[in-house]
């Protein structure tokens, strides 16, 4: 909605504010995410607080795969900043790279789970500590799929020329939500850590 | 996500004729906003006929537990036993579907998702839903988790029966109770649906209010119904993620082993596997929705209800800044005194007090609201239109119910109230009584606007005075029988010596609940003859203000056939001193009406004049 009206007569109603509304909807999508992840968090807490509860070590690979996904962060942008400027094969790359990230990252929280797994923390059996932990990251990952999709999408749609520094919206779009993604891992990440010992 | 699309063109064009498609694309698959109101609307309708019917079965067995009831067996078959009695745990389900199907299926989609969807473009000003697409979406969404829950009601092991708080371990254990086997599975997934399909819908609300309001309409000057759909959509959006993690969890627990609300269950004397998990953390997530769930279900009904009686006492609308301001309030508390429902479930009475205190603040926005009501008729030209009883009915309602919950607020008073008949009470009346007058407030209001002709004035008054005395005599004594002791969700009370007092008063609660239920066959008649037969209607037929009553007597596809309506005006001048007619709508503008503005409004017009130019055209075409 770039369109500018100047009003001469001040009785004439103002334009009244308004946003891109995909843009918006996806920012409405976000909210609906965090509070899934704020109950959970909340719901750990609280559960936590009534003992009972298993301590045990996260498992190294959680490093490694927050490593990944802020690196892959820095590809989204990239991606974004080279449509700004039109270097379309440029923007194909890095769409390639984040993804390639994207999927290192799943295979990472895969990972993690099986070095719980042999070392005998499974989703079933051992404590709510165990189960509250792999839902976490589970959800987190299948949140991440979404976020794939989106950037296969968007990597189709500039194969299309449909992204270029004229057509920035999806692109933005697509990188907000990666960003958030990663954002949410950071978090929950943090999280993990400030409530295992 | 990213392919949703706005379909928006200004001007004059091709709006006031309709787009050619054909019977799908029209009635079935449609992206237009009020033909998806009148799909919720509709499947609200059918929704609220089985539900009623359910509540009517069980409301036989507790007003008549000797009676043989086995020529219900056509329909209920083996739920009637061989003694013609009705089986214990079909009256378990029962009352959880009846829960379910109304709060959430009638008084959640069938309200929000008619209304909101109907009105919120309309009055807005805008050509459709911020995404059609979206709200298509929502829609079936909404159907298919209504085909499940209803396929859910006839499956052998019968639908869910934990109640429709549903409380793990009872509806994690289909050894508790046959329902929470597949008919609970089937619960959860219509709920994942449904939750689904809020959300979409809810989306497209707030991003239609905030982006695609005409020009001029500011916040300042929304009228109320929006402002309740808004607020309603913001709280869904915020609390029904919750439901879906608990749910999850819940799902987890039952399908995987896991326990995050299982612990040290017994059963038969053998102990389940499960430990470690616990059920009082299910119902704090729960409540966390469940109780600004009660005010998604109410707030469009005093959204509406406001309009109506606006319109029809012919009055402005008495403190429009504290009504707003109250339900931003309820709005922000209804997210912090969930643990009102917990509290006789063990929790800290410290944390009790902490939430008594904040459930009691409640109280202060609700009663404001009530006053601004009741001075808004005060001394009005009242109207008594069907739709202006149906929303003082709600009022009265309100108030009758509301009182009760300071009652039930006060953690020491609800140790001897809490799941007794006073607790059904308090939120039949002031949670589906009200909202559900709400409703048909609405109904009888914009059915001029949704169908193009006018409903019965005579029938809607008959419906409305057998339903409003039958709503009283069903949950007034209630009152009564919950503070004598009466717990809810019992099947029978023969059993009890102490529980034997009230059976006449229980004989007459259910024949009171046949009336009423039977009262509503009068609304369904005249709500579908009317669509066919009603009396045509004009364009404006309750002279009212705000911009839907603008469009032609039935707005086609993109609601205004020339250019959208701007609006200079709040929507309730009605009878403003010095005006001729006793209402002016929104899109007047002041230098229209020189005779009645105020100092402050004439300033609007100098200002006009001093700059001397006198047409802007204004270049809406949005870039795609
Ligand atoms: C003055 C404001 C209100 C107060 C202080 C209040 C307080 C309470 C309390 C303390 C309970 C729990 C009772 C128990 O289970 O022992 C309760 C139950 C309930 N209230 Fe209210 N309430 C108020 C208004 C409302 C409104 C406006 C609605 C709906 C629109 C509502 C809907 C409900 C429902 C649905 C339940 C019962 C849920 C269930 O257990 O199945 N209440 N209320
Ligand atoms: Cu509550």
């Amino acid at each position: 909605m770039e369109m500018t009206s100047d009003f001469k007569i001040i009785e004439e109603p103002k334009k009244t504010l308004s946003m891109h509304p995909q843009k918006f909807a996806l920012w409405l999508f976000m909210i609906t995410v965090v509070m899934v992840f704020a109950a959970l968090t909340s719901a750990y807490i609280v559960r936590q607080a009534e003992g009972n509860w298993l301590v045990f070590e996260l498992p190294q690979t959680f490093w490694y795969s927050t490593a990944l996904i802020a690196v892959s962060s820095i590809t989204m942008h990239w991606a974004y900043l080279a449509a700004k400027k039109d270097n379309l094969d440029m923007v194909k790359v890095a769409i390639i790279i984040t993804t390639i990230l994207g999927l290192l990252f799943t295979a990472a929280q895969y990972h993690g789970w099986k070095v719980l797994a042999e070392e005998g923390y499974h989703f079933v059996g051992n404590n709510v500590s165990v189960s509250f932990l792999i839902v976490l990251v589970g959800l987190h990952v299948v949140h991440l799929v979404s976020g794939m999709i989106v950037l296969l999408v968007s990597l189709v749609s500039t194969f299309k020329y449909k992204v270029h520094s004229k057509n920035l919206n999806r692109l933005q779009m697509c990188m907000t939500y990666w960003h958030f993604l990663g954002g949410l891992w950071i978090y929950l990440f943090i999280f993990l850590l400030l409530n295992h010992n | 996500m990213a392919t949703a699309d706005i379909h928006i063109t200004e001007g004059g064009h091709d709006h006031d004729h309709d787009h050619h498609g054909n019977f799908w694309t029209t009635y079935v698959f449609s992206t237009d906003h009020k033909m998806i109101a009148k799909q919720y609307l509709l499947t609200g309708i059918f929704w609220a006929l089985i539900g009623g019917t359910l509540s009517v079965i069980f409301r036989l067995q507790l007003g008549f537990p000797d009676a043989d009831i086995s020529w219900l067996e056509p329909l209920l078959g083996k739920w009637i036993t061989e003694q013609g009695k009705l089986d214990p745990e079909f009256y378990l389900a029962l009352v959880t579907m009846h829960g379910t199907i109304m709060v959430f299926f009638v008084l959640t989609a069938g309200l929000s998702g008619t209304f909101s969807n109907f009105l919120i473009p309309l009055q807005i000003g805008a050509r459709d839903m911020a995404s059609g697409f979206m709200n298509m979406l929502s829609y079936w969404a909404f159907f298919l988790s209504s085909v499940v829950m209803f396929i859910s009601l006839f499956i052998e092991t019968g639908p869910a029966s934990g109640g429709w708080v549903i409380y793990p371990p009872l509806s994690a254990l289909p050894q508790a109770v046959s329902g929470s086997g597949l008919g609970m599975t089937l619960w959860l997934v219509a709920m994942a649906l449904f939750i689904v399909s809020q959300l979409l819908g809810g989306v497209n609300y707030i991003a239609t209010v905030i982006n695609m309001r005409t020009h001029g309409m500011s916040f300042s000057k929304l009228p109320l119904t929006i402002w309740a759909f808004f607020l309603t959509a913001v709280i869904g959006l915020l609390s029904f993620p919750v439901l879906l993690s608990a749910a999850l969890l819940l799902i987890f627990d039952r399908s995987f082993g896991t326990s995050f609300y299982l612990s040290d269950i017994y059963i038969g004397g053998e102990a389940l596997p499960n430990q470690g998990g616990s059920p009082v953390l299910f119902q704090h997530l729960f409540w966390f929705l469940g109780h600004p769930e009660v005010y998604i279900v109410l707030l469009p009904a005093l959204g509406i209800t406001s309009e109506v009686v606006a319109t029809n006492s012919r009055k402005p609308i008495f403190g429009y800044k504290a009504m707003v301001g109250s339900m931003l309030f309820i709005a922000i508390l209804s997210f912090v005194v969930w643990a009102h429902h917990m509290f006789v479930s063990g929790m800290n009475p410290f944390l009790g007090s902490v939430f008594m205190l904040l459930t009691l603040i409640i109280a202060v926005p609700s009663a404001v609201k009530v006053f601004n009501y009741l001075t808004t008729l005060w001394r009005g030209n009242l109207r008594f239109t069907p739709a202006m009883l149906f929303a003082i009915g709600l009022v009265s309602f309100f108030i009758s119910g509301g009182l009760t919950g300071i009652f039930l607020g006060n953690s020491a008073i609800d140790i001897q109230l809490h799941d007794t008949y006073f607790v059904v009470a308090h939120f039949h009346l002031v949670m589906g009584s009200a909202s559900f007058f709400g409703m048909m407030c609405g109904i009888y209001h914009w059915f001029p606007k949704m169908f193009g002709r006018m409903m019965d004035n005579r029938l809607g008054y008959i419906h409305f005075w057998l339903t409003f005395a039958g709503v009283y005599m069903v949950f007034f004594p209630m009152h009564y029988i919950g503070i004598a002791g009466y717990p809810r969700r019992y099947y029978s009370f023969t059993n009890f010596d102490t529980l034997n007092s009230f059976s006449d008063l229980n004989m007459f609660v259910s024949i009171a609940a046949i009336i009423t239920f039977s009262a509503q066959v009068i609304f369904i008649f005249n709500f579908f003859h009317s669509i066919w037969r009603g009396r045509k209607a004009t364009a404006n037929p309750w002279e009212s203000n705000t911009l839907e009553w603008t469009t032609p007597v039935v707005p086609g596809h993109g609601n205004w056939p020339g250019e959208i309506p701007k609006v200079y005006r709040w929507p309730y001048d009605y009878s403003k001193p010095g005006s001729k007619e006793d209402f002016i709508p929104q899109h007047i503008p002041f230098s229209m009406t020189p005779e009645s503005n105020l100092p402050h409004e004439n300033e609007m017009i100098k200002l006009e004049k001093e700059e001397g130019v006198n047409v802007v055209v204004v270049d809406d075409r949005k870039g795609h």
